[in-house]
């Protein structure tokens, strides 16, 4: 019985200990605020952590692979500026869209192709990512966009209402990362990609030998991850109903924070996709708690956010140096 | 001869320079005129677009030596920009004579007073950014956390903390002996040239000098083997990392008094872009080893001279982002193994240079 149950923590361990932090740090809110008790309030972590969710399966597949992509939050405020501009010059949404889907995953597949090819670590290569999505970004307009578009405003503002539960409801725009999100299950568990994604993270080198296509699966991550960034910049577009170069600042070590948060290992290899869920919804219960509360200003998140992420990659290290002793420096 | 100008790391930063220069040159005919202006405050002083280089540049010039560092261990510090606002803010909260939560009448907040002695001022302003500087060593060196993770942590946290500092406002600074640093003259230059200066040469006898920068490149090529010979690489890391958090609050100082006010979100904003692309020009290769801070200053020149440039032609300067970008990719790549085979191979086709040493 023992020997089940250790490897069985020590594999799920910083899984489980996620969902028990949220689900620790949800009561406590609860108990705190009792108007957090209200199921609107979970829902609304959803609502607001969209596009959070959205970018952090990105990440997620790529730290995987034992990269990392800080440009998100560039790609994000490009594809909502962008999208912002196209739709006040008159272009139709359902162009506009795929449009901007198309431009984060070209996005993404350029910088994968940087990394992969031409041997540029991930952070710089993605991290020029970032200032360029932000440069470009402002290069389209200096000041925020509004949008007027009545397809967004739809999309945006009717609410859908939860069956059996009264009063509760989201929008359109935050269905989309819960969809994303079973569809980077399925990727990450069933695919020979999810496999190839693995084995990378875990030895390069090896997966190389093994003859698995390393380099195409490496390009179609960093795709992945602009492909869930340009999704996360129209929805966050859409929830503001604008768009501007100066959206989602600090929004990568939100997202790294959520995948660490959720058992991901910086290292690559071990992890997934359904702790980053939980990893987000930690993020999100935070600043609820915040917002609650009232008097604590809002650089209370980001620091908060900074000293949660460190404290999940100690709990990690806690976990996998008991099983991978010989991996530590 | 040939071999020895093509092969020093030198070169490219000043063929980069002079080729911006030129430009300027045809461009702007002005840009090189340099004059005496009588200052009211500070006496009789150069002035022209070259001393702005050199007097705005400074900071990222300061950043940029301690990156070197960083950099040569084989790290990175993404948390230049933070530790510069907290340094900023940690200033601009000592002297204004309303501290904290009480209430700030602009009657006070604008009276030409300090609250704290100014020595006192500039130790706590280098005290809170070398202590940031020690927290990233730290992390990097003792808790063994990824240096771009654990410097990107304080990237962003540390702008919290800077707001934090300042309860969230943009601090005015009216004191007029702090303006000094920024906006001063010794022997009609800026005080800010001296000061990088004095920066530089104490960091090149340290690294130079002592067997410090050896050990610091030892570290950047094969951590392991440098501690396999006897030196302590975590306590080389945690140097490093405090001498670029160092160098960050001494930029944090000189940037605030040259703009007169401290603001947690926007002071040293992208100055980890710029610091890196300086030192990336100054042919230090990310993934650690040999360096020349010398080099990284050139570069952190060049970037200034084509900030300027930029902004003389009307590019705004939230734009003037993507071009750098851009600017820091082909430098990397152009210092890459990938170019630098294909340069060899070139040459050697040529018949000019047969037998290259790599």
């Amino acid at each position: 019985m023992v020997q089940q149950i250790k490897p069985f923590f020590l594999r799920y361990g910083p899984l489980l200990t996620t969902i028990a932090i949220f689900i620790l740090a949800y009561i406590t809110g609860g108990q705190m605020y009792p108007a957090m008790q209200k199921p609107q309030v979970f829902f609304n972590l959803f609502i607001n952590d969209g596009s959070l969710l959205l970018v952090s399966i990105g990440m997620t597949l790529v730290i995987l692979t034992g990269g990392i992509d800080l440009s998100v939050g560039g790609v994000l405020a490009l594809t909502s500026t962008a999208s912002a501009a196209l739709l006040r010059m008159g272009v139709s949404p359902y162009i506009v869209i795929p449009l901007m889907i198309c431009v984060g995953v070209g996005f993404g597949s350029m910088l994968g192709w940087i990394i992969q090819y031409l041997k540029v670590q991930p952070f710089i290569a993605t991290l020029m990512g970032l200032f360029f999505a932000r440069g470009m970004a402002y290069i389209i307009s200096l000041t925020s966009v509004t949008i007027t578009n009545d397809v967004y405003k739809t999309l945006a503002l009717t609410p859908i209402y939860i069956p059996f539960i009264p009063r509760a409801y989201v929008y359109p725009t935050t269905l989309v990362a819960p969809v994303i999100l079973l569809v980077a299950i399925y990727l990450s568990f069933f695919t020979r990609f999810g496999r190839t994604i693995y084995a990378m993270g875990n030895n390069e080198q090896s997966a190389l030998l093994m003859g698995l296509s390393v380099a195409r699966t490496k390009v179609a991550v960093y795709a992945f991850s602009g492909f869930c960034s340009a999704l996360a910049g129209i929805v966050f577009s859409m929830s503001l109903l604008a768009g501007y170069g100066q959206f989602a600042t600090g929004m990568e070590l939100d997202a790294i924070a959520s995948v660490v948060m959720g058992g991901t290992s910086l290292s690559g290899g071990v992890g997934n996709v359904i702790g980053t869920l939980f990893g987000v919804l930690i993020h999100g219960t935070i600043v609820s708690i915040l917002q609650f509360n009232g008097t604590l200003s809002s650089w209370w998140t980001r620091i908060g956010v900074g000293a949660l992420t460190l404290i999940f990659i100690g709990v990690q290290s806690l976990f996998y140096l008991k099983k991978k002793p010989s991996q530590g420096q | 001869m040939w071999k020895r100008i093509r092969e020093s790391r030198l070169l490219w930063p000043f063929v980069a320079w002079i080729i911006i220069l030129a430009f300027d040159a045809i461009v702007e005919p002005g840009f090189f005129r340099l004059g005496i202006i009588e200052d009211p405050v500070y006496g009789k002083h150069l002035y022209g677009n070259l001393v702005d280089i050199f007097n705005n540049g400074a900071p990222l010039m300061l950043v940029a030596i301690g990156m070197t560092l960083v950099i040569a261990t084989g790290g990175v510090d993404l948390s230049v920009g933070a530790v510069i606002a907290i340094s900023a803010a940690m200033g601009a909260v000592l002297i204004n004579p309303a501290l904290g939560n009480q209430l700030i009448t602009n009657d006070i907040l604008t009276k030409n007073a300090t609250n704290t002695p100014l020595p006192l001022i500039i130790l706590a302003d280098l005290a809170a950014g070398t202590l940031c500087g020690l927290w990233n060593g730290i992390l990097v060196s003792r808790a063994k956390i990824q240096p771009m993770v654990a410097t990107l942590i304080l990237m962003v946290a540390g702008r919290g903390i800077a707001q934090l500092i300042t309860n969230g406002q943009i601090m005015t600074i009216y004191y007029t002996p702090y303006f000094w640093f920024g906006n001063g003259y010794i022997l009609g230059l800026p005080v800010s040239i001296y000061i990088v200066a004095v920066v530089f040469l104490l960091a090149w006898l340290l690294v130079r000098k002592t067997a410090i920068g050896l050990f610091v490149e030892s570290v950047g090529i094969n951590a392991k083997s440098t501690y396999y010979s006897g030196i302590n690489e975590q306590n080389v890391k945690l140097l490093a990392y405090t001498f670029c958090g160092f160098c960050g609050a001494i930029a944090g100082l000189i940037l605030s008094s040259y703009v007169h006010s401290a603001d947690g979100n926007n002071n040293g904003l992208n100055y980890e872009l710029d610091a890196i692309l300086a030192v990336v020009m100054g042919g230090t290769l990310m993934s650690g080893g040999r360096f020349s801070m010398f080099a990284s200053v050139i570069g952190a020149v060049v970037i200034w001279t084509f900030t300027v440039t930029v902004y003389s032609l009307g590019v705004p300067a939230n734009a003037l982002l993507a071009a750098k970008a851009v600017l820091v990719m082909v430098v990397i790549l152009l210092y890459s193994d990938y170019t630098r085979r294909f340069m060899n191979r070139l040459f050697e086709r040529r018949g000019t240079q047969h037998g290259t040493a790599d």
